[in-house]
């Protein structure tokens, strides 16, 4: 039974709004890359030092550790990249050119605005002295000299905290130059994007970090051989950096036995729809879904779960059957048929249209499409002004095969993953709720909807 | 003329990048000149080209490709609502519902009194605390509910 939407009441976890961000009941979860989240000052260095923090740094340098030592430690850690591609992060490591005579760069992407997903937000927030450490890590293990923390421009507050803890860690020794009293040298600097999704991809990432328009490049050749201003560059998510000090503290095998075969460690999942918690719930791969949906509050007002897209819109939708069942891990969920992208759970209730959703959907790759290629460009516009018609009553059921031609037509086809980004929630809305479009279409309405206005009228009649 | 404010910051931002890379600091010399100035006009383009020895065209295609700069006035408040799906899911419509006939305009429309513009945003990377505005591109305002909209317009006047 639907009730009405009313006004949400739920106290999300970690928020500035909600007060304090201290984690009291930390709720079954694992606090890895957001551990300073049970002090009263997460963010600080003092908190950060007080748990151990930059120690796994000054030994490393300290004791002048060979970087294979070191890159062995991350590929047994079974570490993956954990910005949505899931790549090795020790094998994406050793890609890196060991000598090279000039600049090395170090690039962490801190770019998410893929809807649904939030979670580097909270490690900027909350714990950027860790960020920080694993970036200097990175940097000591790759041979870097300069390191860049690309921010998405819309959390500028965000923004503004993760450069003066850069300000904290350089005064206290942590970055420039001769870091303890060696030849190490590491400058990390926080720039910003300013509103484009697509620098989320890490050529074009890297374009507007040389303030150009962020379109993507050809790969190869790939940014360890041509980076930033042309140089051996690495870059990986935040949250894959700020799992190195632990794995470096604790070995790589015990990062790995956190989690499951194939997904070691833990991570971080933004939960946000309809859920009573929305917010960052940070567990160990391999957990069942069902109890990260418990962690988040469950299904918000009681209602029953319709669909969750499990990594962000790139991410094939769930019917709530298939997720079910699924742990959430690179593998669980590749057998559920769907992704674990950047682990960014949209959870949506049975009064979701998912018509209406995927309208919206279209409207942000439309919106978002760097005009680059002819495919991606002209073919998200496609889709969106079909999804229009549609929502507008004066769709054709031939549509729903327009759509999905146009979608195929898209991917693989471009030279970035937006393009495979844009067809796939087209591709599997249609695929898992065919019945919903196929009503839109015939009666010029929507079918939950309609469904929930009778249930409203029923309960309006007299008995 | 770029104030010595902006100047100051300016500089800052190109000790981040080699010195011959100063194209590198046009992101954040178009943000702190429209920050200061309220919109990045033809003039403004140009200051910031010149400051950085860049080709105008370079700095003009910038400022067009990321949506949080402004190329025509946007009264003294921007205000960005994101729809995206996340938000769309938490109510976002009945915020903008509630925005636009509070403020009288609809989006991108700028307020007859010049002080508030309503915009549509994309994701904003906190989806967490849907829904959710910015106002002026650098706070940001979660949970939002009609009440809590009516109580920052209020601070804003």
């Amino acid at each position: 039974m639907t009730t009405p939407i009313s006004t949400p009441t739920s106290t999300p976890m970690n928020s500035y709004e909600a007060g304090k961000p201290i984690m009291t009941d930390l709720n079954g979860q694992t606090l890895l890359c957001l551990r300073t989240l049970t002090e009263e000052n997460p963010a600080s260095l003092e908190t950060y030092i007080k748990l151990g923090g930059y120690s796994a740094l000054k030994r490393i340098v300290s004791e002048n550790t060979k970087a294979t030592d070191i890159i062995t430690q991350v590929k047994n850690s079974g570490l993956r990249g954990r910005g949505g591609a899931g790549f090795p992060t020790g094998l994406k490591w050793s890609f890196m050119p060991r000598y090279f005579d000039g600049i090395k760069y170090l690039v962490c992407n801190s770019d998410e605005g893929e809807p649904g997903t939030f979670k580097d937000r909270d490690i900027i927030r909350y714990n950027p002295h860790q960020l920080i450490e694993g970036m200097a890590i990175a940097a000591y293990t790759l041979g870097a000299r300069v390191g860049y923390n690309y921010i998405h421009g819309e959390i500028w507050q965000d923004y503004d905290i993760f450069e003066a803890a850069l300000h904290e860690a350089k005064a206290a020794g942590y970055l420039g130059e001769n870091l303890f009293g060696t030849n190490f040298c590491f400058d990390l600097y926080a720039v910003h994007g300013y509103g484009a999704y697509i620098c989320g991809e890490e050529t074009a990432l890297i374009e507007s970090i040389e303030g150009k328009k962020g379109q993507p490049r050809f790969k190869p050749p790939f940014p360890a051989s041509y980076g930033v201003f042309g140089k051996p560059t690495n870059v990986n998510n935040t949250e894959s950096y700020a799992s190195i000090p632990w794995i470096m503290h604790h070995g790589g095998e015990a990062f790995a036995a956190l989690g499951v075969p194939n997904s070691g460690g833990t991570k971080l999942f933004s939960v946000s729809g309809h859920v009573g918690k929305p917010g960052n719930y940070e567990v160990k791969m391999g957990t069942p879904f069902t109890e990260l949906l418990e962690m988040a509050g469950g299904v918000w007002k009681g209602r029953k779960l319709k669909a969750v897209i499990p990594g962000g819109p790139s991410t094939p939708v769930m019917p709530a059957s298939a997720i079910m069942g699924a742990t959430m891990d690179y593998e669980g969920l590749s057998k559920a048929r769907s992704s674990l992208g950047a682990g960014s759970m949209i959870v949506m209730d049975e009064t979701t249209c998912m018509v209406k959703a995927l309208h919206r959907l279209s409207y942000f790759f439309y919106e978002e499409s760097c005009g680059q290629c002819t495919p991606c460009r002209e073919g998200t516009g496609w889709v969106y002004r079909v999804m229009t018609r549609i929502v507008n009553g004066k769709g054709k059921m031939e549509d729903l095969d327009l759509l999905t031609d146009v979608s195929n037509n898209i991917a693989g086809r471009t030279i970035c993953a937006l393009g495979e980004a844009a067809a796939t929630p087209v591709l599997s809305f249609i695929k898992h709720f065919r019945p919903e479009f196929e009503y839109y279409i015939q009666h010029g309405k929507s079918m939950v909807e309609s469904q929930m206005d009778a249930v409203v009228d029923g309960k309006a009649e007299p008995k | 003329m770029l104030s010595p404010q902006a100047i100051e910051k300016i500089d800052y931002e190109l000790t981040k990048y080699p010195a011959d890379q100063r194209l590198a600091a046009v992101m954040s010399a178009l943000r702190i000149v429209q920050t200061e100035r309220g919109w990045l006009s033809k003039e403004s383009i140009t200051d910031v080209a010149q400051y950085l020895r860049i080709p105008e065209i370079a700095a003009l295609e910038v400022a067009g490709f990321y949506n949080m700069y402004d190329l025509s006035p946007v009264g003294q408040y921007k205000i960005t609502v994101c729809t995206n799906i996340s938000c769309m899911l938490r109510d976002s419509d009945e915020i903008v519902d509630h925005l636009k006939a509070k403020l009288g305009v609809g989006f991108n429309e700028v307020t007859a009194d010049g002080k508030f513009c309503l915009k549509e945003g994309e994701c904003m990377g906190a989806c967490g605390g849907a829904p959710l505005m910015t106002v002026n591109n650098h706070t940001m305002h979660e949970f939002l509910t009609p009440e809590k909209v009516d109580a920052i317009l209020e601070a804003l006047k």
